[in-house]
């Protein structure tokens, strides 16, 4: 689905395709400080940004190490805490992850972290599957705003915003358009 | 994925389209998956309440429905009600004012008569969501037959597709012809002239007399269950010509194709529209069918009852 072409002057370029890589790599490298058994570390990407960024940062996390990092799919929609409340649901996906999780250290992996309830339904999520030794979240974007007691571990970038303001993103393999991150006033 | 969910009823499959029939069944995909987790359970419908009200008896529809809900995390009530006690306009009118007492956000029907649970959609706050009505449809059903259909051969358009049996008196084969249709399948109807008047060729399916002529070219068999409580002579002369013209024999089951699957919505009568090893043979999915139920039952009350109404 193609999302509409932002008013140029309303929008404000945060991160292009090589600010993007060089976050995500950075995010490579702290993880692979963080976690001496990388061998027990699985990348979980939130649908569908998410999902592509587990990628790219495991395919950083190869190039480095030479280790294939696991991946999977953390769908949040039925573990969300607002259903009943939107006159359209979110499209539910099927939850991929490694099991047992007992000794694991799922990352849970998003495009932009805000108010936190996305993370804690992901969390919920991981949940369902068994008790994993570690949870952690790394986000391209951390926009601020929490609304839930919870902080990122990996950062791609720190942008402070105002509510009214919204972050998009882009990834070539889910919006078929360059990479790229801006910012969007309501005007 | 551009289809949208913006029903709260499902009352048959006749007035979905087919991506809304897709929709469902890729829904089902992620609910399925909730099976395999150590703890079954999501929190998507937390703090609803489902109402199983089941006028006609059922065992696995209801216990499918009821796990469904629970596996959503909605709360549930069963009520049944003697069949004979009731008069059709009255006591729905009376359910759906009890109903709405107990603020019931979903209400899952079965009736012995067509149309009750559109009666009740139109008049409840709730979403209605038919488990069988009279002989009209059973979209649940049909939507798990596809379901299985469709993971097993890995799509629904271009196959052939066999319904045996009563088909005059199956809202299981009403509702299965509605929803091959829209996605695409040929439909043939097999069973005694009595009970599959040429009339449903009108809905766009053949039908056929001779089912040894339609078994080779079968892709998929899907047998109803000769329903002995509602035949009546007329219609049916008895158990053992039926079985001779129309039963899925071990003797028949060697004309089907090697991937041919053997479907049946249970509960089966074994020795009667199909020998007993060929329901526990390799072709057959009856017990994927009841797995596949529950998946698709979770996406059919997460959509409907989890929109904002």
């Amino acid at each position: 689905m193609k999302k509409e072409k932002p008013n140029p002057s309303a929008a404000v370029p945060i991160m292009d395709a090589d600010a993007i890589r060089r976050g995500l790599r950075r995010i490579a490298h702290e993880i692979i400080e963080g976690n001496p058994a990388l061998d027990k570390v699985v990348l979980a990407g939130i649908p569908s940004r998410g999902v592509e960024i587990a990628q790219r940062v495991a395919a950083f996390i190869r190039e480095i190490e030479k280790i294939d990092i696991e991946t999977g799919v953390i769908d949040v929609a039925m573990h969300r805490d607002d259903v009943g409340t939107r006159p359209e649901l979110p499209v539910v996906h099927a939850t991929k992850l490694p099991v047992p999780l007992e000794e694991r250290t799922v990352i849970i992996v998003d495009d932009v972290l805000y108010t936190g309830r996305t993370a804690r339904a992901a969390m919920d999520a991981i949940n369902s599957f068994g008790r994993a030794a570690r949870v952690q979240l790394a986000v391209l974007i951390d926009r601020g705003h929490r609304e839930l007691p919870i902080r990122p571990d990996y950062v791609g970038k720190n942008l402070p915003t105002a509510t009214r303001e919204q972050i998009q993103v882009r990834l070539l393999e889910t919006d078929n358009e360059p990479d790229a991150v801006w910012l969007e006033r309501e005007s | 994925m551009t289809a949208r969910w913006t029903r709260k009823d499902l009352l048959g499959l006749r007035e979905l389209s087919a991506d809304e029939i897709s929709f469902i069944l890729e829904t089902a995909d992620a609910f399925k998956q909730v099976g395999t987790r150590e703890i079954k359970k999501v929190p998507a419908l937390r703090g609803k309440t489902l109402v199983n009200f089941f006028v006609e008896p059922s065992t696995r529809t209801r216990t499918s429905f009821e796990l469904a809900a629970f596996r959503l995390s909605a709360d549930v009530i069963n009520i049944s009600t003697a069949t004979s006690s009731l008069t059709k306009g009255e006591t729905l009118k009376d359910t759906a004012r009890n109903l709405e007492a107990l603020h019931a956000d979903i209400l899952v029907l079965r009736h012995g008569s067509a149309g009750a649970p559109q009666f009740l959609a139109s008049r409840v706050k709730a979403s209605v969501i038919n488990a069988g009505d009279g002989a009209h449809e059973h979209p649940t059903q049909a939507l798990l037959d596809l379901y299985t259909i469709r993971e097993r051969r890995g799509k629904i358009a271009d196959l052939n597709v066999a319904i045996i049996g009563d088909i005059l008196f199956s809202r299981v084969a009403r509702s299965n012809i509605f929803g091959l249709l829209k996605l695409g399948a040929h439909v043939t109807l097999v069973g005694p002239s009595t009970l599959v008047p040429r009339e449903f060729e009108k809905l766009g399916v053949k039908v056929s007399y001779k089912i040894d002529d339609v078994l080779p070219k079968a892709d998929v068999v899907n047998l109803l269950r000769i329903q002995h409580e509602r035949q009546r002579r007329e219609y049916f002369p008895g158990l053992g010509e039926y079985i001779r013209l129309f039963g899925l024999t071990k003797e028949r089951a060697k004309l089907l194709k090697p991937d041919c699957l053997i479907m049946h919505p249970g509960p089966i009568n074994r020795g009667v529209e199909i020998d007993s090893d060929v329901a526990d043979g390799l072709q057959s999915v009856i017990l994927d069918q009841v797995t596949n139920g529950l998946a698709v039952r979770m996406a059919v009350l997460y959509l409907c009852g989890g929109i904002a109404t």
